[in-house]
Order: structure tokens, then sequence, then C-alpha cells
């Protein structure tokens, strides 16, 4: 059995320990500790029932845990009279884990951090490495966000929408190192999807899967950007692109629109066209209209732009770019690549260069300098 | 969240807002209170999930560079006295530009002769972050 295979039984673990009586706390960090012991102890004595198996050692665990606080008899008294919930399916128990690690309460890193550990079945250590802060730093990243959602009944109902944004985030904001947390988010995702009945989960799951189709050919060998345009489309996965598109058509279909199906159906026309020339950009502009009338936010209205350029010509672009805060995050880098394909590469190369020094990120930046580098050359010959 | 980098100088930067004059000169129980804030600086950092790093520099060492094929290293110091020093730093991992001020500021006030807050100068510098997978 792999780690994966695993990890996916720990909400419905740690959901039968809460049904049980548990608190959430005690019951995640018992759930934990039983993994550790599978890790070691299933490779020469697999388990028929790794469910029953896991729950058991985990509530193992849970007791040794408790009997070892100074208030033993209190506790242990608390857990025997606790009254035996109604049987509750395990599906319910993963969905309200979902909504109890994205509780409003919570900061975005902490849902994010939680999520991974509860849901996710990931190690703290993995989340430090994946996040790139010391241990101890994460552990108490998620002990205070235990702590803050300590008082939340688990069957309270939740918000789909939370949950989204806090995947979303593991999928978009992740470092690139051994935990690879594009595929825990769309792993969490997946999960989600199959026991909710969400329009935006689904579109979430299929804009991932369009993205993560894109990987292999997003970076070079050497780590450095390669732009969708320019990208080998040879490389991207078309299985991860027909399901995408499948999970996204049957959202679509339900007529519910939202912003993540929006976004999905962008990528998933991107995916449609064999070569940058062959997109259909028309239609894209059309779905960023309903991104902007759907969120209001001005990154996709900055998108919207570029898209404009594309459909009706650069002066199209820079029109809609006019209307624009130029404090937006990447505007300058949009300006100067209208501006290039507008026919004006002395102002393309200055905002180029302009657009590299506020650029948010290192391959950013250093893609934005190479344009800036490529037009400078040519304007000096 | 973002990473940032509080750095602090021995020279270098704005004209210091308060002459606290060096160390050595301070009572020891006004070295031990800036230790002990110091160190109780990294606890809270740490309890709230914000620490990275934390480091601190001897003013000593020098600017190398390369010399050139088959020549040694090109070194330039001790540092003068006017130059720039760093003396250390932490890195921190918050939510917002907003936060780090707000810890830069609090780490400033460190006690100094008397008792007072120094008022020292931070630089606080982000990090590049990494890039977004969607793009579009």
């Amino acid at each position: 059995m792999n780690e994966q295979v695993l990890r996916d039984l720990v909400p419905a673990v740690i959901g039968v320990l809460v049904r049980r009586g548990a608190d959430f706390a005690p019951a995640e960090d018992a759930v934990q500790d039983a993994l550790v012991e599978a890790v070691r102890v299933w490779p020469d004595d697999p388990p028929r029932d790794p469910k029953g198996w896991l729950v058991t050692v985990a509530w193992r665990k849970f007791l040794d845990a408790t009997r070892a606080e100074n208030s033993r008899r209190h506790r242990e008294e608390r857990v025997e009279s606790e009254p035996t919930p109604g049987p509750a399916g395990a599906l319910d128990d993963t969905l309200q884990l979902y909504f109890l690690c994205a509780h409003p309460s919570l900061t975005p890193a902490s849902s994010v951090a939680l999520t991974l550990r509860a849901v996710g079945g990931l190690t703290t250590r993995q989340i430090a490495q994946a996040y790139l802060v010391p241990e101890a730093t994460m552990a108490q990243r998620i002990s205070r966000a235990k702590r803050t959602v300590s008082s939340v009944r688990f069957n309270q109902p939740g918000d789909v929408a939370t949950v989204v944004r806090v995947l979303y985030l593991v999928f978009n904001e992740g470092y690139s190192g051994d935990v690879d947390l594009a595929a825990e988010a769309i792993r969490l995702t997946r999960q989600l999807a199959a026991i909710t009945n969400h329009e935006e989960v689904a579109g979430l799951l299929a804009l991932m899967l369009l993205h993560h189709a894109r990987r292999p050919a997003r970076s070079r060998a050497d780590a450095s950007l390669v732009p969708l345009a320019e990208q080998d489309r040879s490389l991207w996965d078309t299985r991860l692109i027909a399901e995408g598109v499948d999970v996204l058509q049957t959202a679509l279909a339900r007529d519910r629109l939202g912003e993540f199906q929006a976004q999905a159906a962008i990528a998933a026309l991107h995916a449609d066209a064999q070569t940058a020339e062959e997109t259909d950009w028309v239609q894209i502009v059309e779905w960023y209209d309903e991104l902007v009338r759907l969120t209001d936010n001005p990154v996709a209205r900055l998108n919207r732009a570029v898209a404009l350029g594309e459909a009706d010509g650069p002066r199209a672009g820079l029109a809609a770019l006019a209307d624009l805060d130029p404090a937006l995050p990447r505007w300058t880098a949009a300006a100067a690549y209208l501006h290039e394909r507008a026919g004006d590469p002395a102002t393309a190369a200055h905002l180029y260069a302009e657009a590299a020094r506020t650029a948010p990120n290192l391959p950013e930046r250093n893609h934005l300098t190479r344009q800036a580098a490529r037009l400078n050359t040519q304007l000096r010959s | 969240m973002a990473k940032y980098l509080l750095l602090k100088h021995y020279q270098g930067g704005p004209a210091p807002v308060v002459d606290a004059g060096p160390m050595d000169q301070w009572t020891p129980d006004e070295v031990n209170a800036h230790v002990q804030f110091m160190t109780d600086f990294g606890a809270r950092l740490e309890e709230t999930g914000e620490f990275v790093d934390m480091q601190a520099l001897t003013p000593d060492g020098a600017f190398v560079r390369y010399g050139g094929e088959g020549q040694p290293p090109v070194t330039d110091g001790p540092f003068a006295e006017t130059k720039d020093l760093i003396a250390g730093w932490y890195v921190i991992d918050v939510e917002s530009w907003d936060r780090a001020v707000e810890l830069a500021a609090e780490l400033s006030a460190a006690p100094g002769p008397g008792g007072k807050p120094l008022h020292e100068w931070l630089e606080v510098r982000p990090f590049w972050g990494e890039p977004p997978t969607v793009t579009e």
C-alpha cells in the first residue's frame, strides 16, 4: 500500500475518533501517530482492513495520550459519558473535516497547513519543507490553528467556497520541493468533488487538471519560464486535459456559473488550440467578461485586456489597459507586451525593464529582463 | 504568506535617532535587558509560527573577488568604519508587508541605556516569491 492510499484514509479515521467523543485536536494527533506506526509496521505485516487497523491504533493512542494527562479521571469520565452520536457516514466526516480546516476564523496560511495535515495526512515536517519554514514554526502554526477551531462544533455546516479557496492556494502558491503540492491539491480536490455536488468544486478540479497538464511544458531544464504562446504543446498531458474538459462540461451543464468554472473554461480554450495561433481569443474574452462580472477582480480585468489585445489587436488591448490602475501586479509587463505587438519596441523595451524591477518572483524577473535585453539588442543593431 | 528579511546594521543606513553609544559602555543590567528582549522576540515569533531564521554576524570579514586565471582571490578588508555593515538578521514568514513592518518596529524598540527603546533603523526586505501556477 503506498503512502497516498494510506493518507486517503486519514479524514475518515479522524472522523471516527471524533464521533467516539474525542476532541478534534487530540484525535488528529492520535491519527498522525497511528500513521507513523503504519508506515513502520505495514511493509512487513500488511493489515487485511487498513482503515480498521488505523482506527484501532489511533484510538489506543488517543486513550494513551488522554491517560497521560494530569486530569486523567476527568477526561476519561468525559469520554465515557459522551453520548454516542448517530451512524453518520464516513463521507460526512471527511466533508466536516474540510470545513473545519478551512474555518473562516483561520488565516489562509493556517487553513492551508491544517488542511494538509488533517485532511491530507502529511506530516508537519513535510508541510514545513513544502513552505520553506522550520518544522518547529510549522508545528506552532498547526497547533495554533487547532486551538482556534477547538470550540467549533464538528457537525457545524460549513461553506464550500472557503474550502475551495484554501485548495486553490495549495495548488497555486506552493514551492517546488519534495512534496508535490499541486498533485496534493488535486488529490484533495478530487476527494472533495467525490463527496460534494458543488459546481465550483468541479470547476476548481477542472482548472487544476488543465493547468497541471501544461506542467511539463511550463519551464525549461534551467527552471526558466516558458510563456504559454511558446510552450511545446506536444508536451501537454492530453489525458489530464480530457479529464479536465469532461469535469468542466458536466459542471457547466448545470448552469450555475462561478469564478473557478470560468477560469477553467479559459484554460480549456487554451488546451483546445493545437498551436498558439489557433487560440480562440474571442471566446476567451467572453469568458473574461463573465469572470469580471462574477468577481470584479482587477487581475481578471488585466487578463481580459491582454486577451482583448489578441482578439481585436494590440491597440484595443492598450486602450483596455489604460482604464486600469498601473499599480496592478503585472500591469507594466502586459503594457510592454502589447506595445511590442503594436510595433513600438523602444517603449516595450523600457516597460519590460521597468516590469522586471517590480516583478513578484525571480523567474518572472529573469523572463522580463530577457525580453528587455532582446529588444534593446535589436534596437542597437 | 511571504518571507521578509529584517536586517540589522552595525553602521550605515539613516542617521540613528537615539545615540546609545557602544554597548560596552552600558551597565550590565542594560545589556542583560537588551539580550533578553532579543531572546523573547525570537521566542514570540516561534510561538506565532512566523519564525524562519535568525543569525548574527561578527563585524570582521572582508570583500573578496575573483583575481583572474591562476591568480589568488583579491581581498579588500577589514571593513572601513564608514561602510554599511550588517550585524545580523531575522527571516520571518508573515501574512503581509504590514505585519512585517509591525514586527520590525517591535524589534526596533529593543531597550538601550536606561531601558529606553533604541529606535534603531531596521531594513525590511521582501524575498522573491515563487511563480504562481495559474497565469491567465
